[in-house]
């Protein structure tokens, strides 16, 4: 079957199988960024945004994307960057797996709520797993990032 | 993950139940989150998407929630926060994240009445019906207490009746499938308790309050007699030793903030 997505802002036409997952169609798009991080839709490192809103790709049928706006971390590369330089700067990321997923959700958090509370944030991003930092390094950069006093 | 030979998006809920009860492995879509854990071979994925089932309608009476809406769309209306206080919230907030809850949807949530659902433990807390393509309108009492079949869930209807309710849940950690979840209301004096996850389906009890909340021996004879019409069981997140001690604790907790 076809669909027609707009992919990162570009319109495209492209013929996919009907049990073909978001995830996977993206990545056949060129969208490596995207990634398989788990079986069980728990991790959220294939986060990307459907129509503007986090979703995971995993579990999204591509079939569902027709005629929607579709945005990975290829799509906001300057906010991404901005983002990823300041996780760096204050040492907050070790092997960088999970940042896809993670950068998508901050993001999307910055977007519908620019000034959240710490409770609010940890909610946000408590679909983001990493196996690395035990959070606390991510936490102290992000309370940095939105202003929060920490607690 | 399963394979799936046609994907449909039906112009109609007769299309779509049409197909549903041809084929056994022809299913309904909702977020896909569960069905994709299956390994099936499906025949035909029923897409309800085009149906205009993604609004939450509201009037004075109350809202009618249709199935393709996401759990965050319950979660974020800023209605339903005021009108139960927060309660929906509640019991939304800890399934795994903000990116699944925008992809699971109420019908994915509801239909297949799973024991651990906070869904359905929050809804059997509150004046609610389901209206079923097939079978029109069940009481969500009703319903729980039947199996899914092969019909289809089109909303789910919550009254406004002015009662107040708080939601509690045991969890180990965060995000993790609860120990034990409890909603309590509150309605003309009476409470209606529900206790989920432990780990059987949702089940709700109607009792009068307590005589004496604030005398130990009348609050523990109480919880006792509450938690006595339960059945507790055993799986890896806890025994039912354990959840039948937790459920005095929450449903105290839950009375406490009721505050009545
Ligand atoms: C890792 C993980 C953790 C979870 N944790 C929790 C938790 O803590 N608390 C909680 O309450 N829930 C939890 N859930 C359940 C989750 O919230 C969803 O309810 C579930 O994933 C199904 O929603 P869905 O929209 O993706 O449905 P799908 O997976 O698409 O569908 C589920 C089933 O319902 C059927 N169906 C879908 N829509 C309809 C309809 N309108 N009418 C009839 N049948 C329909 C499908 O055919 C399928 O059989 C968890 C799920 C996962 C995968
Ligand atoms: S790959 Fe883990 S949530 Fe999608
Ligand atoms: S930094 Fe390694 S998984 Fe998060």
């Amino acid at each position: 079957m076809k669909i027609t997505v707009t992919l990162n802002g570009k319109r495209i036409e492209a013929e996919i199988t009907p049990d073909m997952m978001l995830l996977d169609f993206v990545r056949s798009q060129g969208m490596k960024s995207v990634k398989r991080g788990c079986d069980t839709g728990n991790c959220g490192l294939c986060t990307l945004w459907l129509d503007d809103k986090p979703v995971l790709s995993c579990s999204t049928l591509a079939a569902r994307a027709n005629g929607k706006k579709v945005t990975t971390l290829e799509g906001v590369q300057e906010e991404a960057k901005e983002f990823s330089d300041f996780l760096a700067g204050e040492g907050a990321d070790q092997c960088g797996f999970c940042s896809p997923g993670f950068i998508m959700a901050v993001l999307a958090l910055k977007k519908e709520n620019p000034n959240p509370t710490a409770e609010e944030m940890k909610e946000y991003l408590a679909g983001n797993l990493c196996r690395c930092t035990g959070y606390q390094s991510q936490y102290r950069a992000l309370c940095k990032y939105f202003g929060i006093q920490e607690v | 993950m399963y394979t799936m030979k046609n994907y449909v998006q039906v112009q109609s809920l007769e299309e779509a139940y049409e197909l549903r009860t041809k084929n056994k492995n022809n299913v309904i879509l909702g977020g896909n989150l569960w069905l994709k854990m299956t390994t099936r071979d499906l025949s035909t994925g029923i897409d309800l998407c085009n149906l205009g089932l993604d609004r939450i309608e509201e009037d004075e009476s109350g809202y009618a929630i249709g199935c393709m809406c996401s759990l965050r769309d319950l979660e974020t209306n800023v209605s339903m926060e005021t009108e139960f206080g927060g309660a929906v919230k509640d019991a939304l907030r800890h399934i795994v994240g903000v990116q699944f809850r925008n992809t699971a949807t109420v019908g994915g949530s509801v239909f297949p009445r799973f024991g651990f659902s906070d869904v359905l433990t929050l809804l059997a807390a509150l004046d609610c019906e389901v209206e079923l393509f097939n079978k029109g309108r069940v009481s969500i009492k009703d319903f729980i207490l039947d199996s899914p079949d092969h019909d289809i869930l089109v909303k789910v209807m919550i009254k406004k009746d002015k009662r107040k309710v708080v939601y509690e849940t045991l969890r180990m950690t965060e995000t993790d499938f609860g120990v034990l979840n409890c909603a309590v209301s509150v309605k003309d004096g009476k409470y209606t308790i529900v206790l989920g996850a432990a780990p059987r389906k949702a089940k709700m009890v109607e009792v009068d309050p307590c005589s004496n909340w604030e005398d130990k021996e009348a609050k523990d004879a109480w919880l006792e007699e509450v938690v006595n019409q339960y059945i507790f069981g055993t799986n890896m997140r806890g025994s039912k030793e354990y959840r039948r001690a937790m459920a005095k604790v929450l449903i105290t907790r839950a009375v406490d903030r009721l505050g009545v």
